[in-house]
């Protein structure tokens, strides 16, 4: 990654606990996310990879604003969004942007769609009551709603379409960040490929810069540049895709790869199977994070936690044998 | 030929719902031989759960089966006595769900619910029975399962349960299992874990499989043959290597187009464009024209019939039906 160009968004260290209740008197801390460091080029796109509850969510809620952070630097646009008093968030909010992945649950099955895209225009002052109508029906078209959807309703649409509403009143504010949850994850395969092209052409065209969130590897590489990798709070590898897929460093992220099932049945593989499961954040293993379910675990794996170092070829990997 | 296990004979499943009636799954036809796995594949609303939920004779109460029927082993199980199907799907046919914990009873514990079939369909004593629990689990690669037995569900994970529902549904050494949608809602390390676990019982066992799911990956990784369905129609089915690498109907083409595919580096996917019909409101011609680039004047006139592409491999599709009759 070129550090030279353009940063949008940098994250330096970010920490996220949760205080969890433990048993009827013990408390004990979540550590969601622990020391996570990134930065995304303008116009580019970061995927964030990992499984249930490697923190990968949290980090694109903390980014945002939408939750307080434990430690750490969010800076957008050089500005720690995180040091800003709650109207100066207020004014900043429109340039970064949420989309989740069911858009149902953000939004009011009572609104209209065209007024549910409109609301956030006139309530930053980008649209008055008189040319609003004309903004979000554009917004509606790139997003490949039709005019006539505008005075309908949540409920009336299926799965993909909801979720080019969500997408549309994501970006009716043109914003310069849009942090995207499982966009896809819920849509079926021929949807999805329709809303997987919606982002390439927001890229492409509207030079919109993305954080995407995603367990799904391949989703992951199609849209975006550089590929961070998270598990148990932690970044293990980060790369562009082109090097994270040809030349995966970190056992985890090899046997993430080797997990995908390919849909060709004459190459029938065997595959690495990573025995056991993610351990509860709320009690990592000592030393790496991975060491119970790396199959090269070595005694110094067990001990001391390894860094993020950074390879001769710019690629990321927090693994001491990589 | 040997008689297949099960086959599904012209099935049409409808739905009675105050809005009108969903016909859910129409015409349906395949077999499954011993031992064989079968994918059905389909996105959401295509039929492919009902389908299985009629086999199982677990379809709920709204919907009926309107015309054609399942056979297991030759004989039709439509219309037969309750009692005979539930010695049935006890015995010989399994099922296991996308969402363990759903099918899980949340105040028992698991053994206590892997006990239950055995010693009802197997007539086990308790302690027996206990024994063959605990083995079951350990069978399923779950690490200390006489502990496990002892838990409750929601003392497990996501990945945990499904392997203790698949230990249950082994209880009674079913010919087939019928696994819809089996690891949908795990983790991918952990679903190739599951699907893993699967392949290796399928041999051991020497079990059928009846595989419904969504993910072309995991059928070309597990199936034998494949059954392709669209607005509860199978639109197209033949051996795994014949639907992958020279599928012929069009939405069986879209689909596999569809789907990223990491290293394949292209700009755009080729997607299929609008969406799945209302199935309350089917036209009485190919469901599929009206997303179909190929489609002809003759697609929006009648329903195709089935078009034999050579060994087990058909289509219904006027335009394939044209092609190869040209």
């Amino acid at each position: 990654m070129n550090q030279n160009q353009d940063i949008l968004l940098e994250v330096r260290n970010l920490a996220k606990h949760f205080s969890a209740r433990e048993g009827v008197f013990g408390r004990s801390i979540v550590r969601a996310v622990d020391g996570v460091s990134f930065c995304i080029r303008r116009g580019s796109s970061l995927g964030l990879v990992g499984e249930s509850g490697s923190g990968k969510t949290t980090v694109g809620r903390t980014v945002l604003g939408l939750h307080r952070r434990t430690a750490g630097e969010v800076l957008f646009n050089n500005i720690d969004i995180h040091a800003l008093k709650a109207e100066q968030l207020r004014t900043l909010r429109p340039h970064f942007q949420l989309v989740f992945q069911d858009p149902m649950g953000s939004l009011n099955p009572r609104v209209r769609v065209g007024d549910a895209i409109g609301e956030a225009l006139l309530e930053h002052k980008r649209a008055r009551a008189d040319d609003v109508r004309d903004k979000v029906l554009e917004v509606m078209q790139i997003c490949g709603l039709a005019p006539e959807h505008y005075a309908r309703y949540p409920h009336e649409f299926s799965g993909g379409q909801r979720q080019r509403i969500g997408i549309a009143r994501a970006i009716a504010l043109k914003p310069e960040l849009i942090v995207a949850d499982e966009p896809v994850s819920a849509l079926d395969v021929s949807i999805q490929a329709q809303i997987i092209n919606l982002f390439s052409d927001l890229k492409e065209h509207q030079g919109v810069t993305f954080l995407f969130i995603s367990h799904d590897l391949a989703v992951v590489e199609h849209l975006c540049d550089d590929i961070a990798v998270m598990y148990l709070g932690q970044i293990v590898e980060m790369a562009s895709k082109e090097q994270l897929f040809s030349q995966p460093r970190h056992p985890y992220t090899q046997g993430l790869l080797s997990a995908i099932p390919i849909a060709d049945p004459d190459q029938r593989r065997s595959r690495i199977i990573l025995k056991g499961e993610q351990p509860n954040p709320a009690n990592p293993p000592t030393g790496c994070r991975f060491h119970p379910r790396c199959s090269f675990v070595s005694e110094k794996c067990v001990k001391t936690a390894p860094e993020l170092r950074t390879l001769p070829d710019g690629h990321q990997v927090r693994c001491h044998l990589a | 030929m040997n008689q297949p296990l099960i086959e599904f004979d012209r099935l049409s499943v409808e739905i009675h719902t105050k809005a009108g009636i969903v016909r859910a799954a129409q015409d349906v036809s395949f077999s499954i031989s011993a031992g064989q796995t079968v994918a059905l594949v389909g996105e959401s609303g295509c039929g492919k759960s009902i389908s299985a939920l009629s086999l199982m004779g677990l379809l709920p109460s709204a919907a009926r089966v309107a015309s054609g029927e399942i056979r297991y082993q030759g004989a039709p199980l439509t219309g037969q006595p309750r009692e005979t199907l539930r010695r049935l799907r006890g015995n010989d046919l399994a099922m296991i769900f996308q969402e363990p914990m759903s099918a899980l009873n949340p105040v028992l514990t698991i053994g206590e619910q892997i006990v239950e079939p055995l010693i009802k369909h197997q007539r086990l004593r308790p302690k027996a029975a206990w024994v063959k629990a605990v083995a079951l689990l350990d069978k399923v690669g779950l690490a200390r399962p006489d502990k496990i037995a002892e838990s409750y569900p929601h003392e497990l994970s996501g990945g945990m349960l499904q392997r203790a529902m698949i230990a249950m549904s082994m209880s009674c050494q079913p010919k087939l299992l019928i696994a819809d949608e089996p690891t949908t809602a795990l983790d991918v390390t952990i679903s190739a874990q599951i699907l893993d676990l699967l392949q290796t019982l399928q041999k051991s066992e020497q079990m059928a499989l009846l595989l419904i799911t969504h993910d072309l990956g995991v059928v070309a990784q597990m199936a034998d043959f494949v059954v392709v369905m669209y607005a509860g129609r199978v639109v197209e089915s033949g051996p795994v290597r014949a639907i992958f690498k020279h599928p012929q109907h069009p939405y069986t083409q879209g689909l596999l187009a569809a789907r990223p595919v990491p290293g394949a580096r292209l700009a755009r996917l080729p997607s299929i464009r609008g969406q799945v019909p209302n199935p309350m409101n089917l036209p009485e011609y190919c469901s599929f024209a009206e997303r179909c680039d190929q489609a002809q004047a003759q697609c929006r006139q009648g329903q195709p019939e089935y078009v034999s592409l050579g060994a087990m491999h058909q289509s219904a599709c006027f335009v394939v039906q044209k092609r190869e009759f040209a």
